[in-house]
């Protein structure tokens, strides 16, 4: 890297640069050498900080007119969509932009597994990855109470009643959470305190999450160490810049379709009706980006294990760099896990579909026999995967499949076949 | 005796750390305990409900800590139904005269033990309530039969003032 040359052009530069190196830090940033094979699912990590700085910005401006209070925060939000200049931009493109956000991060998490990214040495780039992830359904959760409609106060209810699960200690935990024996006021003021400081939590732990992926540099898609700098890397930018704009450009796209063309698909109707704690709408459903871990809660039969199964299907992530035993990054490599890995993928997304049905019937058995392979997926055939697959050979660099007489891992695949 | 020195300095380290969490536990309470509910929430702990406009079979839900509390006054049907059930069929056993005092009157808080919805009233296989959140049946008891809820629906204090009015709390 050349960091450690970098010596500011102008005399000011150099001044400043001796007693708060910025400059070397921006130098780093631009000359950051990456694989130059990264292909389009690499683009996320750009997406998802634009996601971020925009859920920070809508939601700065929202909090200017927004009322936090039992009696006026339903009103406030109608306020805001009816009254306020530009209002129903700036609400529609908050909460859209929450669905855009996990979208972007759905598709970076998979990413991770096709690939190994999380794989040692990026195992703390990783498990900071699962943090942001944690951070972000909570701050998504406790957003979604902020409007005090009938989804916002089930939701609350359901969810923070999670806790009651827990022996002995449980009761008091709900109370406290609420600030009373119900969800109500003081429940509505802390959330919208919590969902105001995530967000710059997470915005920390980014930064984390970038300086550890800085040391060992990007993994790629072939998923072996490249030398940096070397024939196999190229500049951050302009190269990387230009391709994650690109790429941003599209993702825009489609966050501009939602907002101004299907702006309330993702809620929920029951949302437009105020908050009544003696009703509870006939079928509460959380956000769409949820859904598979409600499936899984509501798979087992029992209260406390439910929880503990939901909370595991999370957490079982950190643990993942243990878990998946073998030493082969990338998927290409892996013809055994790169099946799996198709079907863990169905796994998830069937998990989502029957955590937005009923559970009851064929969609309970569908859930319950999901769930078991999601668990079975991570803590059997991973571990043992590492140990019998037999792998595809590895190419020397990224350079020499391309310059090497061999142009993509398929031709390798085959040739491997013919051997 | 050179291993005597850094004992004396063991124990002041340890003496100081102890000191030290004793202060950091004083301060990190309050601002933990201000969570809790506070004067104004427990001050509204009872309510109390004129009861005598309500028929037989009858339910009416009222307000109580913010949350709803059914008031069902049973047939004797729904009364014979709910004291037959054998207490090996019970998840939470719980015989009825112990969860209705007057066993024409029912008195309980509305909300399923599973994660908190509000049952809805004459639903369910058991002719008592159904939770639409996760699919809880509760009987004319409101005990739970069958779905993911732990327990009965809890029966709050309650004492009738005069024959007319139930306070609740």
């Amino acid at each position: 890297m050349s960091d450690h040359e970098y010596v500011p052009k102008s005399k000011f530069g150099k001044w400043f640069n001796d007693r708060l190196p910025l400059l070397t830090l921006a130098s780093h940033l631009t000359d950051y050498p990456t694989p130059k094979n990264l292909n389009y699912w690499w683009t996320f990590g750009g997406i998802l900080s634009f996601c971020l700085i925009i859920q920070i910005v809508t939601g700065l401006t929202l909090a200017m007119h927004y009322i936090a209070h039992a009696d006026l925060a339903f009103e406030s939000v109608e306020h805001i969509m009816r009254d306020v200049n530009y209002g129903w931009l700036i609400r529609y493109v908050h909460a859209n932009g929450a669905s855009m956000f996990f979208l972007a991060v759905y598709i970076h998490i998979f990413r991770s597994l096709f690939y190994g990214s999380y794989k040692s040495p990026r195992e703390i780039i990783w498990i900071i990855g699962i943090i942001i992830y944690l951070l972000m359904m909570a701050a998504a959760f406790m957003g979604y109470v902020l409007p005090w409609g009938q989804m916002s106060f089930w939701g609350a209810t359901v969810i923070t009643n999670l806790f009651s699960a827990i022996p002995l200690v449980g009761e008091g935990i709900v109370n406290w959470l609420w600030g009373g024996y119900s969800v109500d006021n003081p429940t509505l003021t802390r959330f919208f305190t919590l969902h105001y400081l995530i967000p710059f939590l997470i915005l920390g732990l980014v930064v984390l999450h970038i300086w550890a992926l800085h040391i060992p540099g990007n993994n790629n898609p072939v998923g072996i160490d490249v030398k940096k700098p070397s024939k196999d890397t190229v500049p951050f930018h302009p190269y990387i810049v230009i391709k994650d704009a690109f790429a941003l450009l599209m993702f825009m796209i489609v966050f501009a379709f939602f907002v101004f063309y299907s702006p309330n698909i993702l809620g929920h109707a029951d949302n437009y009706i105020e908050a009544n704690p003696m009703v509870t709408p006939a079928h509460i459903v959380p956000e769409w980006y949820l859904l598979p871990f409600y499936a899984i809660l509501r798979s087992v039969p029992d209260k406390l294990m439910g929880v503990v199964a939901m909370l595991s299907a999370i957490l079982i992530l950190a643990a993942l760099p243990w878990l998946d035993t073998s030493k082969i990054r990338s998927a290409v490599f892996r013809p055994l896990y790169k099946q799996f890995y198709w079907i863990l993928l169905a796994d998830v997304l069937i998990l989502g579909y029957v955590g937005a049905m009923p559970a009851e019937g064929l969609y309970l058995l569908i859930a319950r026999v999901a769930t078991a392979y999601y668990f079975i997926h991570f803590l059997m055939i991973l571990p043992i995967l590492g140990f019998k697959e037999k792998t595809i050979p590895l190419p020397l660099s990224i350079t020499e499949p391309v310059l090497g007489g061999f142009p993509n891992a398929a031709i390798v695949k085959k040739r491997e076949n013919l051997d | 005796m050179s291993e005597k020195k850094p004992e004396r300095r063991e124990f002041l380290f340890t003496a100081s750390y102890a000191v030290g969490a004793v202060g950091v536990g004083a301060v990190v309470w309050p601002l933990v305990d201000q969570m809790n509910p506070d004067a104004s929430v427990k001050a509204l702990a009872s309510t109390e409900v004129d009861v005598s406009s309500v028929q037989s079979g009858k339910t009416i839900t009222v307000l109580w800590r913010g949350k709803p509390v059914f008031i069902k006054r049973r047939t004797p049907e729904e009364i014979a139904e709910a004291r037959a059930v054998k207490m090996e069929d019970l998840k939470d056993p719980q015989k009825d005269e112990d969860r209705a005092k007057d066993p024409e009157w029912l008195v309980m808080v509305g909300v399923c033990t599973h994660l908190g919805c509000v049952p809805l009233n004459d639903k369910g296989d058991y002719n008592g309530w159904f939770c639409p959140c996760h699919g809880s049946h509760y009987d004319t008891s409101g005990r739970i039969r069958k779905g993911p809820a732990p327990l009965n629906m809890e029966v709050p204090k309650y004492e009738f003032v005069n024959s007319n009015t139930i306070k609740i709390g």
